[in-house]
């Protein structure tokens, strides 16, 4: 088998991203360019950390998104004279590169990392989204109001953090669990909180301006419900969202594992916030309660929360990694980055090539996130 | 002091009891108890012959009179055969004897480990005895350097080296155990070849420096950046408090304010982040010991659950919320006797 050297195979690899290059080039010097019209975003040009965070997380999005174009082989197809193909390697057939070698089933191990991407671009952020809504949405009246809600509640989450994470788990996220109607109870229970929290947003702010109210509250409800029939009772009437039930085992698994602490952020800052100035004045204005929470005291929390979402995407990264890892919830031959380090770690005696591509992208998108988190929290604390 | 420490205990044990509760109903669930009796039975087995092993061995009772029997508050029955009215132990291999009595977790009974054929305890004490070893020179490890890390980068906020070691700790938090303990193994086991990959050995033979520090490594890697930028955020305040200034002011050299004035009210944020880590090293515990195949708690619990071995599965359990609710409170009452202003309170 003729193989190439490993000059060939770094450049190799840098041209096979050529369209993450060019989004890149675009997208940083455009922001780099209006950095001081773009408020905390354009911020995080000041610094090199920030500059390291953005530019890491912007090459995995990128990634995700061309994904096709940057792969030269399918993530699942296997080449059976490829097996264990060292990197650089040249695929007989087609005259391409396994740039990164190849793996025990012989497929491609540079195009699994970058289809790997799309999994977990795809779960992270939106297991996070989900969760910081379920946290916003308790941990706002459970600081505001105290008492007994507080005490309730903050029980429930303190249950699910004394819950070792991979016990939780093995336990939520077995096949067999997919017969029972546990996860398909949770996940109807988390995504109605998005639901809840924009219609309280909207109605709120605007329930005496019927002309804006209708038409948001019928958005909210409309997009909400779509979206809602098509993850939870996988029936969506336009067949566009639907979502495989593996999947939403391991969404629902990741949710509940994550929002407890974006519960316990959000309480302790609206015991801090509810004492300023600003909301003792919309008391006395006679303002609702949840006109507070959602207008008053929500934006003022935004900074830490932003930063503890940055983190905390980082985090459910690992999470899904530590789930593919044990085999829990993904499938077997599915190219995400944490069952990829499963099975290459069992052969590290003899091959190490297969191992090294997923563990640097999972790590390297980690660090993206904890730079930019880092960044983030430099510029708060400079306000 | 005491009444506070009454009071987290009782609601300790609430927790545990709804926690252990709900691990019971899961474990319970219709396809794992499938999965257990034919890890139990064989694979062709029917379901009549499923179903009759169940309800011989009192799978089938009422869920919570079978929770007070794991408690030790509800009698457990020994299996009487219907046709000669004979009664038997369950499970012979744990030594059951053939009468019913109180037998729970109450009376100090963990149950029987249908994975392991032995008694959960025989099992569970001696995997915990073995963590605890790795726990122990996990924290020897991780806690002198992650601090000696922090303080180096706290003392001068913004130099040269607290931007160096801040990067690097950002970078550790960023390595789940399952990536670092891949890229050790690949430097240290398969290039350089001066570590063992596996501390399979480390159970048999004793722990030794060449099968035990990889494991080590890596569990400590993924502390170390966390409680290290803990130390540092602590220790730049405590730089910016007054006293430090006077303490300058009087004359005293750098070295001996940083030793003698700000060291002491520095470590006390920390201690409560080393204390809340424990819960986390559990996740890593399970990671590590699957990695290195060392024969510990996490393995144990990975094999439980794999073959819904329910005793087994509650017992560790038990032990983990045990542990992470135990960690809390030590941290809590330490916290409070550390830091003279709230003692006082």
């Amino acid at each position: 088998m003729e193989t190439v050297g490993a000059f060939q195979i770094f450049v190799g690899a840098l041209a096979r991203f050529w369209p993450v290059w060019l989004a890149l080039a675009i997208v940083l010097s455009a922001s780099f360019l209006y950095r001081k019209k773009l408020g905390l975003y354009g911020q995080l040009f000041d610094s090199g950390v920030g500059i390291a965070g953005v530019g890491i997380c912007f090459f995995w999005l990128f990634t995700a998104l061309f994904s096709a174009q940057i792969a030269p082989f399918n993530p699942l197809a296997q080449v059976a004279i490829m097996k264990d193909a060292m990197p650089g390697s040249i695929e007989p057939s087609s005259g391409q590169v396994y740039l990164f070698g190849g793996d025990k089933l012989a497929r491609d191990v540079f195009s699994r990392m970058v289809f790997g991407s799309q999994i977990v671009l795809i779960i992270a952020p939106t297991a996070t989204a989900f969760a910081l809504m379920v946290g916003i949405t308790l941990g706002l009246p459970a600081g505001y109001y105290g008492g007994r809600i507080d005490s309730i509640l903050s029980f429930l989450a303190n249950l699910v953090l004394a819950f070792p994470v991979i016990l939780l788990f093995y336990l939520l996220v077995t096949p067999g669990i997919m017969d029972t109607p546990i996860p398909y109870g949770l996940a109807g229970l988390f995504f109605l909180f998005p639901i809840i929290f924009f219609s309280a947003l909207f109605w709120t702010r605007f329930k005496d301006r019927p002309d804006r109210i209708y038409l948001l509250l019928a958005l909210t409800l409309i997009i909400g419900g779509w979206i809602y029939a098509g993850l939870v009772f996988d029936a969506d009437p336009l067949g566009i969202i639907s979502i495989r039930p593996n999947q939403l085992n391991i969404f629902v698994a990741v949710v509940f594992a994550s929002s407890p602490g974006v519960f316990r952020i959000v309480r302790g800052l609206t015991m801090d916030i509810k004492t300023r100035d600003y909301v003792a004045a919309a008391q006395t204005r006679g303002e609702s309660p949840w006109y507070i929470m959602l207008w008053e005291i929500l934006p003022n929390a935004r900074g830490p929360l932003i930063v503890d979402a940055c983190l905390r995407i980082g985090y459910t990264t690992i999470l899904l990694g530590t789930l593919g890892y044990f085999g829990l919830g993904l499938a077997p031959e599915s190219p995400d980055w944490g069952t990829a380090i499963k099975d290459a770690s069992r052969l590290l005696r003899s091959f190490i090539h297969p191992a090294l591509p997923p563990t640097i992208a999972l790590m390297s998108f980690v660090l993206g996130l904890n730079l930019l988190a880092d960044a983030l929290r430099e510029q708060s604390m400079k306000d | 002091m005491l009444s506070f420490i009454v009071r987290r205990l009782g609601s300790m044990v609430l927790t545990m009891l709804c926690l252990t509760l709900v691990v019971f109903f899961m474990v319970n669930l219709e396809p794992n108890l499938r999965k257990l009796s034919i890890s139990q039975l064989d694979m062709r087995s029917s379901d009549e012959h499923i179903e009759s092993w169940l309800v011989k061995n009192g799978y089938r009772d009422n869920f919570f009179v079978r929770y007070g029997r794991w408690l030790g508050v509800v009698q457990k029955q020994p299996y009487t055969d219907p046709a000669t009215g004979q009664t038997a132990p369950r499970f012979s291999y744990c030594n059951e004897p053939a009468e019913p009595r109180y037998s729970g977790i109450l009376q100090g009974d963990f149950g029987c480990s249908t994975k392991f054929k032995t008694t959960v305890a025989a099992k569970l004490f001696p995997a915990l005895g073995a963590t605890g070893m790795l726990m122990f020179w996990v924290m020897i490890t991780m806690v002198p350097i992650s601090l000696l890390i922090g303080i180096l980068a706290g003392m001068r906020e913004g130099s040269r080296t607290d931007r160096g070691l801040s990067v690097a700790s950002i970078t550790t938090t960023a390595t789940p155990e399952y990536v670092s303990g891949v890229i050790f193994t690949v430097i240290f086991a398969s290039w350089l070849g001066w570590l063992n990959g596996s501390a399979a050995s480390a159970t048999g033979q004793g722990i030794t420096f060449y099968n035990f520090t990889l494991p080590v490594m890596t569990m400590a890697i993924y502390g170390i950046g966390y409680i290290a930028r803990m130390t540092r955020a602590s220790m730049v305040e405590v730089m910016t408090q007054q006293y430090i200034r006077t303490a300058r002011l009087k004359g005293l050299g750098f070295n001996r304010v940083v030793v003698s004035h700000a060291l002491r009210n520095a470590l006390i944020a920390p201690f409560t982040v080393i204390m809340l880590q424990f819960p986390w090293l559990l996740t890593g515990v399970v990671i590590v010991e699957t990695m290195f195949r060392y024969q510990g708690f996490g393995f144990m619990l990975v094999e439980a659950a794999g073959n819904n071995d329910i005793d087994l599965l509650l017992g560790c359990s038990l032990v983990s919320v045990l542990v992470v609710l135990l960690t809390q409170l030590i941290s809590d009452v330490g916290y409070a006797y550390l830091n003279p202003r709230i003692r006082v309170q």
